[in-house]
């Protein structure tokens, strides 16, 4: 064997989309008779039985409550759950696994750093969000300035679905506190230039949030680089488990937020003379947390990690090509998102048709897509649109099933014609 | 427009086509295409709904599309007339589908009639089950709501 044959071998391992397609069990099944074509993974991803076996293992062999010390299952248990921790630690990059806090998800993540930030919020202070957020990332923060008197404000979009950066300066000012924006758009597959508003906002002072919800499954983020004070996930996008979610902060803000939920774990000590909390992460842990969902996630990225990051990217670039070159293929088609940097995300609408009316009619084909308002009501209403069908691609996806996608629309559009 | 009496009387689904028409039919179509064909040239029958009848007290709260519903009820005949609309073309074949099994029908025959049981027949359950928010499922609710008031 030679070094040519073994690089070969190499690179196929990485990025062999049928043999990654053995990996997810659930994507080998009809639907309606036909096989299933899986592009809702925006809503919520599949997983590799790398994290179904990882579960499944924790279960059977390790699991009992963490953090309690008396014996063999709990040492293990606890490893498991704290390696699940570091996994994250080095998957986003971040100095210290005190700063990687477990959530339920990126919902439970922005709540607990919406509350967390409210002593620092007198009325009139300005929190900046986008006219993008998903609703998660704009009702914890409306919630929050109902009790504060301050004010959410939104930074405008452009009609191809980008920051208007215009916009996001001319806002910027002595009041504003807070900016927590999406890192990727779940609607418009947009990347946003986080970087450099972090940048502006961290020069005059301003607690930075990224919602990575829709950025991870496609790349990974380095919190140091990206400069942000939080970054928020859930696992159920990133080929990982349901109900687990991930809150990275940096530790001097999270030592000065107050705890979100109190019970056990949280605490240090309690008395009825008073109550000390737990250090970081755990002071922001109450309960017995979710263990087997944190090994999962933990099995999830190490998966993720093990494809080569730059050939999926490349795939992935090459199934959103695909897909743009045959809107025109479908009369009356129009995609809602042109951003220059995308993720694999296409919203789009067919004229004459509500797009309850596609979704439907693609289930009937196999093809899962998602329609509504994609929790993004603000958007919808800036589009003027009531809702877009979306298809949002994985990794797992090949560019066979974009065709079907596109032959499907072709079928609905005569349908209706 | 308003509704007049004479637009839900005009109403021909239920009776032109009556439900066993629907089933002779549509039982008959095996791929999706036809099926969906068959529903949305249902649809294209409702008649036209009433401008000022979309109103909030007329709206039927679903997920996604908008479904509207107004009722009349005839005394002479002692029949309920029901109107419909949405804004996606599926939805309203599968209300007109609905109208056919409900509409030009005395309060007490609608309540005895099992929709569910309707749907499953010809394999569109899924469309009116609750786990899907297009608003169908409360739309029959409604109907029956109606229906009961009237009955009592």
């Amino acid at each position: 064997m030679n070094d040519l044959s073994v690089a070969n071998t190499a690179t196929r391992k990485a990025f062999d989309v049928h043999a990654i397609r053995r990996d997810f069990p659930i994507l080998s099944q009809q639907v309606n008779g036909k096989p299933l074509v899986y592009l809702d993974n925006g809503a919520s991803a599949q997983k590799p039985t790398a994290v179904l076996d990882a579960m499944d293992r924790y279960y059977r062999e390790m699991h009992s409550n963490v953090h309690r010390g008396a014996h063999t299952l709990g040492d293990r248990a606890t490893t498991a759950f704290e390696g699940a921790r570091e996994t994250v630690r080095s998957f986003l990059n971040a100095p210290s696994t005190q700063e990687i806090i477990w959530t339920r998800g990126t919902t439970e993540a922005i709540n607990l750093v919406a509350n967390g930030l409210a002593p620092r919020l007198n009325a009139g202070d300005e929190i900046l969000v986008s006219c993008m957020e998903h609703h998660a990332n704009i009702v914890p923060w409306q919630m929050i300035a109902e009790r504060t008197g301050a004010k959410v404000v939104p930074i405008q979009v452009t009609p191809e679905g980008e920051l208007d950066l215009d916009s996001f300066n001319s806002l910027l000012n002595d009041r504003t506190r807070v900016l927590a924006i999406t890192h990727v758009s779940n609607v418009l597959g947009t990347i946003n230039p986080v970087v450099n508003m972090v940048k502006q906002a961290k020069a005059r002072g301003i607690i930075t949030l990224l919602d990575g919800a829709q950025a991870v499954p496609h790349f990974q983020p380095d919190v140091q680089a990206l400069g942000c004070d939080f970054y928020v996930f859930s696992a159920h996008k990133l080929f990982g488990p349901t109900g687990i979610g991930v809150l990275y902060g940096k530790a001097a803000l999270l030592e000065e937020m107050p705890p979100y939920q109190g019970g056990g774990e949280m605490i240090e000590r309690v008395s009825f003379a008073g109550t000390t909390w737990n250090t970081l992460p755990y002071k922001f842990e109450a309960g017995t947390p979710a263990i087997a969902e944190a090994v999962g996630l933990g099995a999830a990225i190490d998966y993720v990690s093990r494809l080569d990051r730059k050939a999926m990217e490349a795939a992935e670039n090459a199934l959103l090509e695909r897909a743009n070159r045959l809107i025109e293929t479908v009369p009356g088609m129009s995609v809602i998102g042109t951003a220059k940097l995308k993720v694999p995300v296409m919203s789009f609408k067919i004229e004459g048709l509500h797009p309850s009316d596609i979704g439907t009619l693609l289930d009937q084909q196999g093809i899962a897509i998602r329609t509504g308002h994609h929790c993004a009501m603000p958007l919808m209403d800036f589009y003027g649109v009531p809702g877009t069908a979306r298809a949002s691609f994985a990794f797992y996806n090949t560019l066979d099933e974009v065709d079907q996608l596109f032959t499907a629309l072709q079928k609905i559009q005569r349908l209706f014609a | 427009m308003p509704a007049t009496e004479q637009d839900f009387l005009n109403n021909p689904l239920g009776k032109n086509p009556t439900i066993e028409d629907v089933l002779d039919g549509f039982e008959f179509l095996d791929d999706w295409e036809e099926r969906y064909a068959f529903i949305i040239d249902l649809g294209k029958q409702l008649p036209a709904f009433p401008d000022d009848a979309r109103i909030e007290e007329n709206y039927v709260h679903g997920c996604q599309s908008q479904v509207w519903l107004i009722s009349h009820y005839d005394e002479a005949s002692g029949k309920l007339y029901l109107l419909i609309d949405s804004d996606a073309i599926i939805v309203r074949g599968l209300a007109a589908m609905i109208l056919v099994a409900l509409n030009d029908k005395s309060p007490r025959d609608l309540l005895a009639t099992d929709i569910d049981e309707l749907f499953e027949r010809l394999d569109l359950f899924r469309h009116i089950s609750p786990t899907r928010g297009n608003g169908l499922r409360a739309m029959i609710g409604k109907i029956r709501d109606i229906a009961s008031t009237q009955a009592a």
